[in-house]
């Protein structure tokens, strides 16, 4: 070593050895890549989900409630397609909510709160705003991931009809960036609060997942609870999907408001996290 | 990597340097340099404000008022980069107790930009360092208290810091373990690297210190070398004898004039003088016989006490 032992090299110091610039360039990737070698070590498990999810739900809803909907009437659900078809640009959003939700809670909590691994890396180059940006993109990797597998259990499964299916994994994913930002903005701010996180999914993803238009068209429920797809991610997401994949027929300045409103969602969101985690690591 | 070091040899200048939470102070106005080199040590009681202070110079706090230049460089604009350039150990370990010892090592050099080839042939050289190469692959969890501290110090190291800067580093150790320690910051500081270190053993600072200052309540009370510290703020022996408790109180007058200072505790009474046998022997000479007596030369505790005071601040 070069500050025990004699075949060492000589101390250069910091000032030649580290590349500031380089380094405070690419903090977001640094923290994105500690991330996902965490991950690695559950890559096995990380796929056994990804496939297993999909196949436990398409066997219950898909095919039970499915075959319930198409013989009710001509062998077509909602919107004149098959009831798999219909609802799989809501099961690819909800994947890609699910995963993205976990991937900055989980972590968020395990770096600020149950272990301290966050301020290790803001005493190196790393910023703050680096770790929000990276948790994301982790997020993003992971949300693209299980939506992808999901994509291919669905297209085995006969959902899909024509190439434009695959249009439904982007706006899945846009839901899914757009609600982790909120989600992370959200951890953020409630990190001190005991059981946050069980609360969120009472009283949050549950809601959204039973009234975004998932299961059925958002018009059936009654309008007084409609509002609650109106804000849900999901709902944009799902009738963004719907509209891409096989041609729903929605008004134009709907689909540009789908899109529109999960942009500037997910960017203050995202602009509302990085304040927090600056304030909360620089106190 | 065209960065040249800055022209003066001053690391770190803080003027007026404050930090207030709300509306509690904990550093208050403080003014120091630190040179090229130097090991710099900050001393006081739980609460005085060191690591605070420690995490201003680190970056990781933004101060309220004052300024704080480090190699140069304002911290409140130039944070990542004055970070890429210091070595941390926290006064709590934030070491990733899921992953293993190399790994820690591994990441760590990672976020400073370090490439895979730089990071393992250093890693080899700081698991030596840290006594810790049969350790390697165990989980952080499994280490003891002052593996875990040796680590976080290598970790530290990772990207051959300019400044290092240890927030209590062997406060939980074994002797042996402080020892060890001492002897690689000693290596360190013989490199070059400038030192700064906050302790709450008196030894510690007087063995890796080449300049301390006393804090309390976020001010400098003094600064100084150790032998400075002790001269200018203590004589050069003090004698600590017993009467028993409730003699102390009564004896104390018959002998004030003895010494430079006297100090009434509850169990001994401590007599600051320049010859400490002389004193005593005058004191026996006016019938005075303590219980029990000693002579030793005044240390930096005596004045570390004497300048902070006896009682628990919280
Ligand atoms: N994040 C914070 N919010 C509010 N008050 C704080 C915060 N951090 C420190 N303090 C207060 O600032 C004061 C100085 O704390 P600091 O940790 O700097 O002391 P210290 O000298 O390192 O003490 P110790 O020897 O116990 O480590 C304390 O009174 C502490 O309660
Ligand atoms: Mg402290």
């Amino acid at each position: 070593m070069t500050v025990v032992s004699e075949q060492s090299r000589t101390w250069q110091g910091a000032l030649k050895v580290v590349d500031s610039q380089r380094a405070i360039r690419f903090g977001w990737w640094y923290v994105a890549e500690y991330r996902l070698r965490n991950l690695m070590k559950w890559i096995s498990a990380v796929i056994a989900f990804g496939i297993g999810n999909p196949v436990l739900y398409l066997a219950s809803i898909g095919f039970g409630v499915g075959s319930l909907v198409n013989h009710h009437g001509n062998g077509l659900g909602p919107d004149g397609v098959p009831y798999l078809t219909f609802l799989a640009p809501a099961l690819l959003a909800t994947a890609a909510i699910q995963s993205t939700f976990e991937e900055v809670t989980f972590p968020t909590m395990h770096g600020l709160k149950w272990e301290n691994v966050y301020y290790a890396m803001t005493a190196t180059a790393v910023t703050p705003n680096q770790i929000a940006t990276g948790v994301m993109v982790v997020a993003f990797l992971r949300g693209l991931f299980t939506t992808i597998i999901y994509w291919v259990v669905l297209a085995i499964a006969g959902a899909f009809h024509s190439p434009t299916a695959l249009l439904a994994i982007p706006a899945g994913m846009i839901a899914g960036v757009s609600f982790a930002a909120v989600m992370l903005a959200l951890t953020l701010r409630f990190i001190d609060s005991q059981n946050f996180l069980a609360s969120i999914g009472r009283f949050v993803i549950t809601p959204l997942f039973m009234f975004s238009g998932t299961f059925f068209p958002l018009s059936a429920i009654p309008i007084w609870l409609r509002w609650i797809g109106w804000i849900s991610p999901l709902w944009h997401a799902t009738d963004l999907g719907r509209v891409l994949m096989y041609g729903r027929a929605v008004p134009g300045w709907l689909v540009a408001t789908h899109a529109i409103y999960l942009v500037v969602l997910g960017a203050v969101a995202f602009i509302i996290a990085q304040r927090q985690i600056t304030k909360k690591m620089t106190k | 990597m065209n960065e040249t070091p800055t022209g003066t040899d001053a690391m770190i200048v803080a003027t007026g340097l404050r930090k207030t939470y709300d509306d509690f102070t904990a550093v208050d106005g403080i003014d120091f340099t630190v040179t090229r080199g130097e090991s710099f040590g900050l001393l006081g009681p739980n609460g005085a404000g060191k690591s605070t202070t420690m995490r201003m110079i680190a970056c990781t706090s933004q101060r309220t008022g004052g300024t704080l230049e480090i190699l140069g460089r304002d911290t409140d604009h130039h944070g990542p980069w004055i970070r890429a350039h210091l070595g941390v150990v926290p006064q709590q370990d934030n070491l990733d107790r899921e992953l293993t010892v190399t790994e820690n090592l591994y990441i760590y050099g990672r976020y400073f930009g370090l490439g895979k080839k730089f990071i393992n042939a250093k890693v080899e050289e700081l698991l030596e360092f840290a006594q810790l190469t049969e350790k390697r692959d165990a989980k952080v969890d499994s280490l003891s208290g002052g593996m875990k501290r040796r680590l976080t110090i290598a970790r530290a190291l990772i990207n051959e810091p300019e400044i290092l800067m240890l927030d209590e580093p062997t406060t939980g150790l074994d002797p042996q373990a402080r020892h060890i320690l001492w002897d690689r910051l000693f290596r360190l500081k013989e490199m070059g690297v400038t030192l700064i270190i906050t302790t709450h053993y008196m030894d510690e600072a007087e063995q890796l210190c080449d300049r301390l200052v006393v804090m309390d309540k976020g001010k400098f009370m003094a600064e100084g070398t150790p032998a400075g510290l002790i001269q200018q703020h203590c004589s050069r022996e003090v004698i600590e004898v017993r009467f028993g408790s409730e003699r102390n109180a009564e004896v104390a007058d018959q002998i004030r004039d003895l010494a430079v200072r006297l100090e009434i505790l509850p169990d001994r009474i401590l007599m600051y003088t320049d010859d400490g046998e002389r004193d005593l022997a005058r004191m026996v000479e006016r019938g005075l016989h303590p219980i029990t007596s000693l002579v030793r030369r005044s240390s930096l505790e005596d004045v570390f006490l004497r300048l902070t005071g006896r009682s628990l601040v919280d």
